[in-house]
């Protein structure tokens, strides 16, 4: 009973946070590694590009909630989504036309389309923070939970409770669906194919009649469906604000790093070794050890390893050595 | 007798708009149904002969002229559109993706249906079909390269260009290879190829080009050449 318990604890405290925190930061890891991928430089403004994205959701939401619009016990949120995905792909075409392409056409260096991004990241951040705002936003509506601590207990009769809230439930089958979609359309359609191709070999690519602007074109438009959609997710969970998402950069990047640039499903896994590890870290152990350790080994502290003002040094760490051991990534580069 | 069906006319050109010129007043011609070799020392410009053919190199002065239609402008995309088939002399394969993907990627233009082409490929070049689902960046050098021209024929190519197709692998899969590239040329698809293997090559060439320093040195039938006791001295070893 004890060692339920302790699971329970941890279920509710640690795993299902970590698992959400997990897929956010995996649809945010993979539209980073599809533009290092195939447009070969790393795009530093993918974490704004996340929250230009939710900007375009808030907005929306905003609207639809002024004119009664809900979503029942689901958040308005969702139904505001695709409309702020075209908003968000319109504008990062629009800034790929204004900016990017300029420097494509020169063949620029990675590093150089690397400064580049940095100069769209600190337009981004000005411009949202110029039109919603530098604070917190709420956005969320509907009921916050699939199931209380309390329905559980009552439910179960254990004395610790499981809650689902209902941002943890979306998110987990949200990222399930656009993973599916995405590596069923990359490796089954012919334009997915083609992006692959381009990717691997981008002379071969342009030698089998590949168009460079159409897999170019494409690569922004799911790059700005996953940004918004990882965007809106976090933020339903957590808050919206712009800083948050300039923040998420480090483990964003750390999870792409860690999977293996360029390989999808590494760069999944290594969102949640990031999260996991995150939160691990972070967590007060001391409930769960109660349950689980004999009487005279309980501990008196919290058991938490690291405050969480400190949970982006873990991150840090990760991805330091995996640089220094692993520089491909855990599960490899996707190329030989 | 009318024109040749892939002419590359007083080709000079190099890499990059301000490069020097590697090639210089090169002429390279192909007619329906031929095998035609361009052979000469390292850093004659043969690759580059055919790169500018394809589109890769912008050229300075001279014209390409595809089945007497001009093409000097158009770039390798638009080319391969046409007709050509060019399979480079490295990387020529998508090494992350399976043998059947990257047969499937040199169809990528064609709307038509694709399977009888990659029947013949599988006809052609046997071990491809057993290792389909493998990964092309597993497989041996040699089978690389009949992924690399199995790719180039995909595309249903009217002329079929391929630059140093035997570099790198073993001596024995040399003349497989060349076996290939004979069948191929029997079916009346003109091949034209770039070669270190002077002797063999020319062996199987219906037309041959001697350059040297970016220029055309000889030119005649691969058994004139091969005849040649200046090109034997010269460039065959004796």
């Amino acid at each position: 009973m004890d060692f339920l318990n302790a699971i329970i604890a941890l279920s509710n405290f640690a795993l299902l946070p970590a698992i959400a925190y997990g897929s956010q930061l995996a649809l945010g890891a993979l539209g980073v590694t599809m533009i290092y991928g195939i447009l070969r430089f790393s795009n530093f403004a993918h974490g704004d590009t996340m929250a230009f994205g939710t900007m375009c959701v808030i907005l929306i939401t905003w609207y639809m909630q002024s004119l009664g619009i809900d979503f029942g016990p689901l958040p308005t949120a969702l139904l505001a989504l695709p409309f702020g995905i075209l908003c968000c792909i319109a504008f990062l075409l629009l800034v790929d036309r204004a900016v990017y392409r300029f420097y494509r056409a020169q063949k620029a260096n990675p590093v150089i389309l690397m400064i580049v991004s940095m100069g769209v990241m600190f337009i981004l951040h000005g411009l949202v923070r110029l039109i919603l705002g530098p604070g917190d936003q709420r956005f969320d509506d509907g009921s916050r939970f699939v199931m209380t601590a309390r329905e559980f207990k009552q439910w179960t009769g254990f004395s610790e409770g499981l809650a689902v809230k209902t941002s943890h439930g979306i998110t987990i089958l949200t990222a399930i669906a656009v993973v599916a979609a995405l590596l069923w359309f990359l490796n089954k359609t012919r334009t997915g194919k083609s992006m692959r191709a381009y990717s691997d070999n981008e002379d071969l690519a342009l030698l089998s009649g590949v168009s460079p602007d159409r897999v170019v074109a494409i690569t922004w438009i799911i790059v700005a469906a996953l940004a918004t959609i990882a965007g809106t997710l976090y933020g339903l969970d957590k808050s919206y604000k712009p800083f948050t998402y300039f923040s998420l950069l480090l483990p964003i990047f750390a999870s792409a790093i860690v999977g293996g640039l360029g390989n999808p499903l590494g760069v999944i896994a290594g969102g949640f070794v990031i999260a996991f590890s995150e939160i691990f870290v972070t967590y007060a152990w001391k409930k769960v050890l109660g349950y689980i350790l004999p009487e005279y080994l309980k501990p008196e502290g919290l058991v938490q390893l690291l405050s969480t003002d400190y949970k982006f040094a873990v991150s840090f760490l990760i991805l330091l050595a995996v640089l220094l051991l692993r520089p491909t990534g855990l599960f490899g580069e996707n190329r030989s | 007798m009318s024109e040749p069906f892939l002419i590359g006319d007083c080709m000079t050109g190099g890499y990059g708009r301000d490069g020097p010129d590697i090639l210089r007043q090169c002429t390279i011609s192909i007619d329906s149904g031929e095998i035609a070799v361009i052979v000469g020392p390292n850093g004659a410009g043969k690759s580059t002969a055919l790169k500018a053919m394809v589109g890769m190199i912008d050229l300075h002065e001279g014209r390409v002229w595809l089945n007497g239609e001009d093409i000097t402008r158009l770039p390798p995309e638009e080319r391969v559109v046409r007709g050509m088939g060019f399979v480079p002399q490295t990387n020529n394969i998508f090494t992350s993706m399976t043998v059947e993907e990257n047969l499937e990627m040199g169809a990528y233009i064609r709307n038509d249906d694709i399977n009888s082409t990659m029947e013949q490929v599988y006809e052609l070049f046997p071990v491809l079909k057993q290792k389909r689902r493998q990964i092309a960046g597993q497989l041996s050098g040699g089978q690389r390269q009949q992924v690399a021209v199995g790719r180039a024929l995909m595309t249903d190519p009217k002329v079929l260009m391929l630059d140093e197709p035997t570099a790198g692998v073993s001596p024995i899969v040399v003349s497989e290879l060349f076996d290939r590239i004979t069948e191929i040329a029997q079916t009346g698809l003109p091949v034209l190829m770039a070669e270190q293997n002077a002797r063999e090559s020319l062996a199987i060439a219906d037309k041959g080009y001697v350059l040297v320093q970016g220029g055309n040195a000889h030119t005649g039938t691969g058994k004139l050449l091969l005849e040649d006791e200046e090109v034997r001295q010269s460039f065959l070893g004796g």
